[in-house]
């Protein structure tokens, strides 16, 4: 368990991380969702005791991280950037982390096998592909077969099948008990691993809540219609209590009715419509949403050509 | 999902500078910079001293030349040279870990910076102290044997310019680490170390003015070299008070004592 109260880390006048509070728990996958520059690596950073925090704390189990006796049967922690000796061999590099808190070396052949790198334990590091350098700061992070995992972007740069290996890991060490905390700045990612989720944006809490609990609150569903009628439409709706918002674009949007009650609604009353469907709003617009106001660089809306309305135009 | 936390089986002590030791022991030897910067110091101080000997020996035939143990000042051009080599390697052994990320893996591993240091330290030491010291012993005794006398030398003068000089190219060495752990970038702390050196010595001829000759002479006799070359030739034989003698080793010792503390409070002090 890992637990943050009112972390804070500020350079210079910028402030990166503001007053976090929350909770790591044990027994599931935690997914730390903010986008590029929130504050995830640097809030990272502090819960390892690289950076020292402006103000606030990190307890891990109870206690700081310096006064862990062997930090790496603690806590195993993948970092964004490459912490490694690309001159020394996927051995060696792993040897002389695994002496440092008397891990058995036998223990360095299972973390090497287990991430598949055995073949090339003997080859410098530099060489290794992106994937491969991956996957050795995985086998270090599970060198200590420690109770709680920290990734950072762990799928950044990575293919399609190394994507999967890492996810499925991810949910497989959360099975059995462990503590894993993982960043991301793609929703989709966090959707398909992540069973808590913690979001912030500007180094603030934005939310800090189940999966379960996010998809529900955020992915709204509705009921989308076109008609040629729209101010009888509208009547009939508001006579059933229901409320229709105009989609900017002809068609009009209904929450919290069904499409088939809705269509019956509107037979009974002879509407024509050209179009009715159910939609659901995707997490993706969901977390833009929630972290519109706290993203660091925009893009220019409409700087751009304006590709539907030349499509429409000709 | 399961409720209760994840145990290892692997056993859990307190880890102690031992184990720091241990790993950078590791990290020392399976790095290939370090096989080469050591070697190139061995052929350097071996290759040029027997050379010395030979060329020496060829010009003047008479033994009675190297009385009072000057034979044993031989050593010493191949030694300045080497000086490159272990400021080189004592830099290296902490910047390449600020410059490959290594050092996040490191503190992790070893939050304690303290502990850290002190491995890195003694194990650095260690290793040029004792390098060192076997390559001048076996350099002196080469050129005596290619000179075929020993010219007398004292047990003190053998003493000198092997333990003394293994313990001098050491804290030089150290105090390389301790610069490297201050500014954390290869190229800086070894450009700031050669120019330590070197420094004294552009003074010197910068300022040749006769009203300046005292402070020449001290900037000329407390540089690096002249304080190596002082334990080899036991110093001036004038009434200057120059550093003769031990004394050269007390000296960069003391720098480095200096250097060091400011190392610990900057690696404790700055985020990694
Ligand atoms: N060492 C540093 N010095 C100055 N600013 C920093 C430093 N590290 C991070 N930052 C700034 O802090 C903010 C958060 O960065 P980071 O934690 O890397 O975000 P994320 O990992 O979420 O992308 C960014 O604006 C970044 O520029
Ligand atoms: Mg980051």
């Amino acid at each position: 368990m890992i637990e943050l109260e009112g972390l804070t880390k500020r350079f210079g006048t910028k402030t990166a991380v503001d007053r976090l509070s929350f909770t790591v728990r044990p027994g599931m996958v935690t997914g730390f969702l903010g986008p590029n520059g929130a504050g995830k690596s640097t809030t990272m950073r502090m819960m390892l005791d690289l950076d020292a925090p402006t103000s606030g704390t990190v307890r891990i189990d109870g206690r700081h991280y310096r006064e862990l006796d062997e930090p790496l049967k603690y806590i195993g922690a993948l970092l964004d950037a490459k912490a490694l000796h690309g001159g020394r061999t996927a051995y060696h590099n792993l040897l002389c982390l695994a002496q440092s808190n008397r891990i058995p070396e036998r223990r360095v052949g299972e973390v090497l096998d287990l991430v598949g790198l055995s073949a090339v334990a003997r080859k410098k590091s530099k060489n290794f592909s992106m994937g491969m350098g991956q996957r050795l700061g995985i086998a270090a992070a599970l060198l200590g077969d420690p109770r709680i995992l920290m990734f950072d972007e762990p799928v950044n740069g990575l293919d399609p099948e190394g994507i999967h290996w890492i996810r499925n890991l991810m949910k497989h060490l959360a099975t059995e008990g462990r503590t894993i905390f993982v960043s991301s700045h793609l929703m989709s990612e966090m959707a398909l691993t992540a069973d808590h989720l913690v979001v912030i944006g500007q180094g603030k809490l934005l939310a800090d809540m189940s999966m379960a609990d996010f998809i529900q609150r955020n992915s709204r569903s509705y009921v989308r219609l076109r008609t040629p009628q729209r101010e009888l439409t509208r009547d009939v709706l508001a006579s059933a209590g229901l409320t229709a918002v105009d989609a900017g674009d002809g068609a009009l949007e209904i929450d919290g009715e069904s499409t088939e009650r809705i269509g019956e609604l509107l037979a009974e009353h002879r509407v024509v419509l050209h179009e009715l469907s159910a939609q659901r709003a995707s997490l993706e617009e969901a977390f833009m949403q929630m972290t519109a106001g706290a993203v660091e660089y925009h893009a220019h809306d409409g700087a751009g050509p304006q590709w539907g309305a030349d499509v429409k135009g000709a | 999902m399961t409720t209760t936390p994840y145990t290892s089986p692997i056993p859990v002590r307190r880890a102690h500078l031992g184990d720091a030791i241990a790993s950078e022991w590791t990290k020392m030897r399976s790095l290939r910079s370090t096989l080469w910067t050591l070697g190139v110091m061995v052929v350097l101080v071996l290759g040029l001293g027997v050379l010395l000997a030979y060329a020496i020996g060829e010009a003047s035939a008479s033994p009675d030349a190297y009385e009072g143990g000057s034979v044993l000042t031989l050593g010493l051009l191949g030694m300045l040279l080497a000086t490159v080599c272990v400021i080189t390697l004592g830099v290296l052994t902490i910047t390449s870990e600020f410059g490959t990320g290594m050092i996040r893996t490191t503190l992790t591993a070893c939050p304690s910076r303290g502990r850290v240091l002190t491995a890195k330290a003694i194990v650095f030491f260690a290793l040029v102290f004792v390098t060192t010291t076997l390559v001048s012993a076996f350099t002196a005794a080469a050129q005596c044997a290619v000179l075929g006398t020993t010219g007398g030398a004292s047990a003190g003068q053998w003493i000198r310019v092997t333990v003394g000089v293994g313990l001098f190219m050491a804290f030089l060495g150290l105090l390389s680490l301790a610069v490297g752990a201050l500014l954390r970038h290869s190229a800086g702390s070894i450009t700031t170390m050669i120019g330590l050196v070197l420094l004294p010595y552009v003074l010197a001829i910068g300022l040749y003015t006769r009203e300046l000759n005292d402070l020449r002479t001290a900037l000329v006799e407390y540089s690096i070299p002249a304080l190596l070359g002082t334990l080899y030739t036991g110093g001036p034989v004038g009434g200057m008070p120059m550093p003769s003698g031990w004394q050269p080793l007390w000296i960069i010792m003391g720098v480095t004592a200096v250097a060091l503390a400011g190392a610990y409070t900057a690696l404790d002090r700055r985020d990694a």
